[in-house]
């Protein structure tokens, strides 16, 4: 096998082989990703109960569905590549990759990708946990659940990029930590984590249509459940599109502007 | 016709803006507001060439800018001004075949990955440098063979010592067979058997490929052993390059003479500089045009078993020199 599929393959292998290493570090991630939604999932139950039995057209049961399948597509589009960056730059880690005749993406990506490998199994099964306890109202149809899989490799490649880029102003600054703090509050309250979209005020759902972190996680699993009409759902893949574009973009100039600045201070 | 460089250096400068900040408190206040900068030029116009094939010593004390001048000229760092190529490419511009001709081992954490086997990360190297299967089988054996790696293929690198781990970072960094190498302090920190081992490995590497080689080392015995040619900066600046035999030419007016007499009783102090005498194994220091002189005046008046005259140690040079530059 050749060039870009082989790389691929060699650091997934590389990648699984470093994170089961790391036994502890996984299981921390793992119950990070599940505590989280886990947590607005209760919150948001106990307050549509309170409030009436439902808010924003959400029941208990909604958002139990809501956050269990929230939890398995941020599982899938999430990354850390700005902490990774970070370290990179601090520990002068970087010049090695420079020296390689590959985009440094590739790597990232594949290691991504192997980390999902190993802790997916784990989510999947904690999400049949949750269903159990929390009687979630799932009403899938095959169409939905046939859109929903480009959905999510749409909102994975979205998210990786926006976050890569955002990720790069660890060559410009060395307090990345702030930018990576409002990054995730910026992903927290618009992609649809902290309370799904419809449960917002209008401006902010406004807001957050722009933004391109409602695309790579409340976009599929509002999808999935069927709470989008058809036009809705082609909006979703237009704006998923435009974003994955824009993103390419983006990222294409600042690496270059990162590597000439990174280049002339000093490696 | 000119035979081509495989680096072509021409008044090669970098030059570092940083920011100036006197210690404590207040200065640290006033420098969130006013950041003086000033300018440091890590390399002042260097130029020299590299004939394909050619094992060159690139010496000078910490901050002469070796270094840095290796970073431009594997396309890491950007050069302020100058001209330079490698393998007739530009180095910056970093095309992908340039750089799978060349490598630069740097240090002990760059090409592999901490938590596996270095197997793996050799595959992984095989993978980004897209090496044919049977080129990178042949490679790596041979590697395996002069490094004498087998043992320790199969450990974590994490669990390597510092000699495994540069032995292991060297290896991956030639997987690929580059025709230019660029080592900066190959052999640092490492014992002397693994030194000399790491030593002859680069002399067989640059026999067999024919390859390019441009090392710094702290270690003199690196430079006698493989570099007929040394280039030595200090401060930026060229200070001399030629042959190493050259430089013990051109920066000593002196030579060492050691004579083995029965005892250190006799006072020789008239013979030239007592540089030590233990055992009657006596050290004196002359002027490289009274050598003939001394030599037969010793052998005229003194019991003398033994005489040998040589130049002085290379790292005395050296040091020699760059007092000079500074003073």
């Amino acid at each position: 096998m050749r060039g870009l599929p082989d790389l691929y393959l060699q650091q997934l292998k590389t990648g699984v082989a470093s994170i089961v290493q790391y036994r502890g570090t996984l299981v921390i991630w793992l119950i990070g990703n599940i505590l989280e939604p886990l947590i607005y999932l209760v919150v948001w139950s106990t307050v549509s109960r309170s409030s009436g039995g439902s808010i924003g057209g959400y029941e208990a049961r909604d958002f139990a569905a809501y956050y269990i399948v929230l939890m398995l597509v941020n599982q899938v589009s999430f990354s850390w590549v700005m902490y990774e960056f970070e370290y990179r730059i601090r520990e002068g880690l970087f010049s090695a990759v420079l020296l390689h005749p590959v985009h440094p993406i590739h790597a990232d990506i594949a290691e991504n990708l192997s980390s999902k490998v190993v802790s997916l199994p784990f989510v999947v099964a904690a999400g049949a946990g949750l269903t159990l306890i929390f009687h979630p109202a799932f009403t899938f149809t095959l169409g939905m659940a046939a859109a929903f899989i480009p959905a999510l490799v749409l909102a994975f490649l979205v998210r990786f990029l926006v976050d890569w880029t955002v990720a790069l102003a660890a060559f410009w600054t060395t307090r990345v930590t702030a930018i990576n703090q409002i990054h995730f509050m910026a992903v927290l309250f618009f992609s649809g984590q902290i309370a799904p979209l419809a449960v917002l005020p209008r401006p902010l759902q406004v807001v957050a249509m722009v933004l391109p972190f409602r695309w790579t996680i409340g976009f599929p699993v509002e999808l999935v459940l069927g709470r989008l009409t058809p036009s809705q759902v082609l909006t979703g893949f237009a704006a998923q599109a435009a974003w994955l574009a824009a993103a390419a973009v983006l990222l294409k100039f600042a690496w270059r502007f990162s590597v000439k600045k990174y280049s002339a201070v000093g490696a | 016709m000119e035979i081509a460089s495989a680096i072509r250096v021409r008044d090669l400068r970098k030059t570092y803006v940083v920011s100036e900040r006197e210690p404590g408190l207040r200065a640290a206040l006033a420098s969130l507001v006013r950041r003086p900068k000033s300018e440091v030029r890590a390399v002042d116009g260097i130029s020299f060439d590299l004939a394909p094939g050619e094992i060159v010593g690139f010496l000078g004390p910490n901050g002469a800018g070796k270094t840095t001048t290796l970073k431009m000229l594997s396309g890491l760092l950007h050069p302020t001004s100058g001209e330079l190529s490698v393998v007739s490419y530009v180095p910056w511009k970093r095309d992908k075949a340039f750089l799978r001709q060349i490598t630069l081992v740097m240090g002990q954490r760059n090409q592999l990955v901490w938590d596996i086997p270095a197997a793996d990360s050799f595959e992984l190297n095989r993978a980004i440098y897209r090496i044919p299967p049977a080129d990178y089988r042949r490679t790596l054996d041979e590697l395996v063979a002069l490094l004498e790696l087998e043992p320790l293929l199969a450990k974590p690198v994490r669990n390597l010592s510092l000699g495994e781990r540069m032995k292991c970072e060297i290896a991956a960094s030639l997987l690929h067979r580059p025709g230019v190498v660029f080592l900066d302090e190959p052999t640092i920190g490492l014992d002397v058997t693994m030194q000399r081992r790491i030593r002859t490995f680069i002399a067989d590497y640059n026999g067999r490929n024919g390859a390019t080689v441009l090392l710094t080392s702290h270690y003199m015995a690196d430079v006698e052993a493989l570099c007929k040619r040394v280039i030595v900066i200090h401060q930026g600046k060229l200070l001399f390059d030629g042959e190493l035999a050259g430089l013990v030419k051109k920066f000593t007016a002196h030579k060492t003479i050691v004579v083995q007499l029965k005892d250190c009783a006799a006072d020789l102090r008239a013979y030239g500089e007592v540089v030590s005498c233990e055992d009657g194994r006596l050290t004196l220091r002359v002027p490289k045009t009274e050598t003939a002189r001394v030599t037969q005046r010793l052998l005229a008046d003194l019991p003398v078993i033994d005489l040998t005259v040589a130049d002085p140690p290379i790292e005395e040079v050296i040091e020699r020199v760059f007092a000079r530059e500074t003073a």
